[in-house]
């Protein structure tokens, strides 16, 4: 089972991310469960979703605590809550963000770590750029197919075209694409360096 | 040839307006094929307001809807005594639910009833002024917002009956009631706010509201008859005399529900979405003396030292209502 | 057809398969997805000869669907927690009328304090008042159940309330069967009422009845619910015949059948106790679980049975009945009447605290080595209750107990 912890703020489509994340598993045959942890509904507020992903039935109802994967949507969140928490070296982190992990003020906590599988992405730049809006769900989940296996680009499309339609729907695909190359050029470098 | 409307009024037998008038403008008590939807046998007391009122109007109901009229009733003494266990005398298909809710059942039958295609089985809703000024206000207010397909019919004896004349929000200013007793520095119940609910409805604007009494039940029938005719929410507040309760002869019924249109205390109106279209005028004004006297719920105003004060403030209630409602002026 | 969708969603389509001519509903967390989904295909017109009505309060949305039931409509309401106390008058109303309406209840916490999470005190507080009571573990079974519950509620005259865990199923998407309208159709006939208002037979509904009858008529609501245990399971097994799939149904074991601990509980959590289940099987114990899927009528014999050559019982609650202890521990001594075990009550996920696998995994070796009290309060912060107790100690005026431990907590006091 391979577990997925989203964390962003209320009102950037956190659970969403998760939904989609598990309609892309499911559309390749696979089991998902996503779920959203809610504190008070409030736009800016951080917020939490899971998304589990598995072979077979996914019985366990518990958020994720120890997450394989972690998908951070807003980096302002990095030293107000704890995001890490579960997190193992063999843990994969994607963050949404021009800057370096070291710039973030987490280069010394992620060392250990697997490289390749610590990314960033302009994802909020991407979603502005493609659909007009800040919302970085979908360009994320582009970006999370480069770095994770659970899931494929092509799943993670046809998620996106299912939550939402027409232009919205064509620019949140660009920007996943585009996220999902700059993730893969990422991750070749990181592997080189 | 010139014609004249003649109004017939209550001289305490149907024999005039019956046989002089045509057959559709008959009382319709007076028809053998009338339906007694509320049967004989029921256990009110002798004299109650409410059996009489309820009489009328569920068969002048029956008569305008062919028949197909479903009640939904709240607790009270109308439901108590038309269902003593294990017997009814409703003779026609009667839901009691709950004290609070009789509105939203008859939203509910009315829905059922919609979807089966029936539009031709109406339905109504009734309960005393507790049931609904009171505990079912909030699902009165709600079917009137909608403005479901549901006539309701209060019948306003002025407090909690059935449970042993407990003052409700109905209750007027002064009356003796057993939470409102005769004694103290303020005997009676307050001088509240009040609460107007045929005014409420109109506020709710939907298409037709009326007050009636027991004194005027042609009248009473007419109203009931004429909302049959409209489709949506609809109001009729019936003003019923409670000899128990409001300490009064049995035979006094009518008379004091007359008395009290004859004073202004309870004006005779109807209502289309919020405007008042029709006024019953006043005949014969009588100071709210006459009115209040015969009820020993008022007696504490009366005797050696008569509660003046109290009683100008319960004429000027009056006063009020005359000119509000253009009581004395002559209608066309 | 298989979909990944939302719990919420999924109840909302397994209703409209249902035909249902009347729904009403007033909005609460955590069920407002279900109503906005029907809401949405009466009015684009995927669910038709439906009138959905929005009414002003829960007291309104069941009374509403008292009138429609009676007057013959198939009828479906939904509500939660504040809502289902809301309209508790209204609840015992159509048990005792004897009308075939069908509630969701997306169970959660009743205030104060106000907490809009998962737990079962909802439900539990009406659990006497006469309507069958079904507890879903999974969104699918929570999607069947309301197929099966319309079935149950018709043929015998009686509401029945499908409880889905707030949040942890109505919010959670999972991969679910959504059943074809034929399949439904198939096992779901039309409503015909027992009783029904129609000025073509007038009958009188909602009579006063006195001491001289009052006995036989709650006599036979309960003896309708001896029926229910009958009932129940045929009907799970008719839906397996149509549908392909256990659902539903009195009780469910998980590996129980040599066990000497078993362990109890209603709903989602059952998920995660399989998962601890299996892990301690790995490790030699001899442990099972028992999901309750009926709590009413509660499966007595089912469940003595299945504990006669138990050593070990643990119920695990999300309710708790204050002053006395567990609610489903209580009903379950009812069950137990000679036989002899260790029987533990864990009440746990009050108010939405998770249940986690390590709590119930430390928790399970425990009741193994019968360690625990007979009451126990899974990860309960004892040092936070210690210190509120300090505080009222100290002052008469301590303040509202629940701030009290909001500002410990958010200030970070010792845990």
């Amino acid at each position: 089972m391979y577990q997925v912890r989203i964390h962003g703020r209320g009102g950037q489509g956190v659970v969403s991310a998760a939904e989609m994340l598990s309609v892309a598993a499911f559309l390749e045959d696979k089991h998902a469960q996503a779920f959203p942890s809610f504190g008070s509904e409030r736009m800016g507020a951080p917020v939490m979703a899971f998304c589990r992903i598995d072979s077979k039935e996914i019985r366990l109802r518990e958020p994720v605590m120890s997450p394989d994967a972690l998908i951070i949507q807003d980096p302002t969140l990095l030293h107000q809550v704890d995001l890490f928490s579960g997190v193992t070296t063999e843990g994969l982190i994607l963050i949404n963000s021009t800057r370096t992990f070291g710039a973030l003020g987490i280069g010394e906590f992620v060392e250990g770590f697997h490289p390749d599988l610590l990314c960033t992405v302009p994802a909020t730049e991407l979603a502005l750029k493609h659909v007009g809006r800040p919302l970085p769900n979908a360009a994320l989940l582009g970006g999370f197919a480069a770095v994770c296996d659970q899931v494929k680009l092509e799943s993670v499309i046809a998620a996106i075209r299912e939550k939402f339609s027409g232009k919205v729907a064509e620019g949140n695909v660009a920007a996943a694409r585009e996220a999902f190359d700059i993730v893969m050029k990422e991750r070749e470098e990181a592997s080189h360096a | 040839m010139e014609t004249q409307q003649i109004k017939f009024y209550q001289t305490g037998t149907f024999t005039v307006g019956n046989r002089l008038l045509d057959e559709q403008q008959r009382s319709v008590q007076a028809n053998m094929q009338r339906t007694n939807s509320l049967n004989s046998g029921h256990r009110a007391c002798q004299g109650c307001g409410e059996a009489l009122g309820a009489r009328y109007a569920i068969d002048a109901a029956m008569r305008a809807a062919n028949n197909q009229i479903v009640a939904c009733n709240a607790t009270g003494c109308l439901e108590v005594f038309s269902t003593p266990y294990p017997e009814t005398s409703w003779q026609i298909p009667w839901i009691h639910s709950l004290f609070g809710n009789a509105a939203a059942v008859a939203t509910g039958v009315m829905a059922a009833m919609k979807v089966k295609g029936r539009k031709d089985v109406r339905v109504i809703a009734q309960g005393g002024d507790g049931g609904t000024t009171d505990i079912g206000f909030g699902c009165l207010s709600g079917m009137f917002e909608r403005n479901d397909d549901v006539l309701y019919l209060c019948y306003d004896n002025e407090a909690y009956m059935n449970t042993g004349v407990q003052r409700s929000s109905a209750t007027p200013p002064a009356a003796r009631t057993a939470t409102t007793m005769a004694i103290g520095a303020a005997p009676g119940n307050a001088f509240g706010q009040g609460k107007n609910v045929p005014l409420i409805a109109m506020a709710h604007g939907i298409p037709y509201v009326a007050t009636a009494s027991v004194a005027y039940l042609r009248d009473l029938e007419e109203k009931v008859s004429h909302a049959m005719t409209v489709r949506g929410a609809r109001y009729i507040h019936i003003l019923v005399p409670c000899p128990l309760g409001w300490g009064a002869q049995p035979h006094d019924t009518i008379k004091l529900a007359r008395l009290a249109v004859e004073t202004g205390l309870f004006p005779l109106f109807e209502a289309e979405h919020g405007e008042v279209v029709r006024t019953t005028p006043i005949r014969h004004r009588v100071p709210v003396e006459e009115y209040l006297k015969p009820q020993k719920r008022f007696a504490h105003l009366f005797g050696k030292t008569p509660a003046v004060d109290t009683i100008a403030r319960i004429q000027e209630m009056a006063n009020r209502n005359i000119r509000k409602y253009g009581l004395l002026e002559k209608n066309d | 057809m298989l979909k990944q969708c939302e719990g919420s969603h999924a109840i909302a389509e397994s209703v409209a398969l249902c035909r249902p001519e009347v729904i009403c509903a007033y909005p609460i967390t955590p069920q407002t997805h279900i109503v906005e989904g029907l809401g949405e295909m009466v009015k684009a017109g995927d669910l038709k000869h439906c009138e959905f009505i929005n009414v002003e309060s829960e007291f309104a949305a069941l009374s509403v669907a008292i009138g429609a039931s009676a007057a013959g409509a198939r009828t479906y309401t939904a509500t939660a927690s504040q809502g289902l106390l809301f309209m508790a008058e209204a609840v015992y109303n159509a048990a005792g009328l004897g009308l075939p309406i069908v509630m969701t209840i997306g169970n959660r916490a009743i205030g104060a304090p106000i907490n809009i999470w998962n737990d079962h005190t909802d439900s539990m507080s009406m659990r006497d008042a006469g309507w069958i009571q079904l507890y879903a573990e999974t969104n699918q079974e929570a999607a069947d159940l309301h197929i099966q519950a319309f079935r149950l509620a018709e043929e015998l005259s009686m509401p029945v309330m499908v409880c889905v865990d707030g949040f942890i199923l109505t919010h959670a998407y999972e991969r679910l069967d959504i059943p074809t309208q034929e399949q439904v159709d198939a096992y779901l006939p039309p409503f015909e009422p027992r009783q029904v208002l129609d000025p073509g037979e007038p009958v009188s509904i909602g009579a006063m009845v006195g001491p001289e009858a009052f006995m036989e008529v709650r006599y036979l609501a309960h003896h309708k619910q001896m029926r229910a245990l009958e009932l129940i399971p045929q009907l799970s097994a008719e839906f397996r015949q149509v549908f392909g799939r256990d659902s539903g149904g009195l009780m469910r074991t998980y590996r129980a059948e040599d066990a000497k601990t078993i362990v109890v509980a209603l709903g989602s959590v059952n998920g995660t106790i399989k998962d601890v289940i299996d892990e301690l099987r790995d490790e030699g114990y001899a442990i099972g679980a028992a999901t309750i899927l009926s709590f009413r009528p509660f499966p007595s014999e089912e469940l003595h049975e299945l504990l006669s050559h138990a050593k070990r019982l643990v119920v695990i609650e999300k309710s708790l009945a204050v002053g006395i202890g567990g609610i489903v521990s209580h009903n379950l001594r009812m069950a137990l009447s000679g036989i002899s075990l260790h029987a533990y009550t864990v009440v746990a996920g009050l108010g939405g605290r998770p249940i986690t696998k390590a709590s119930l995994r430390s928790l399970f070796e425990r009741a193994l080595r019968d360690e625990l009290e007979p009451l126990t309060f899974l990860d309960l912060n004892q040092p936070a209750i210690d210190r509120e107790l300090a505080r009222e100690k100290e002052r008469r005026r301590s303040g509202p107990s629940a701030e009290n431990i909001l500002r410990d907590l958010a200030s970070g006091g010792p845990r």
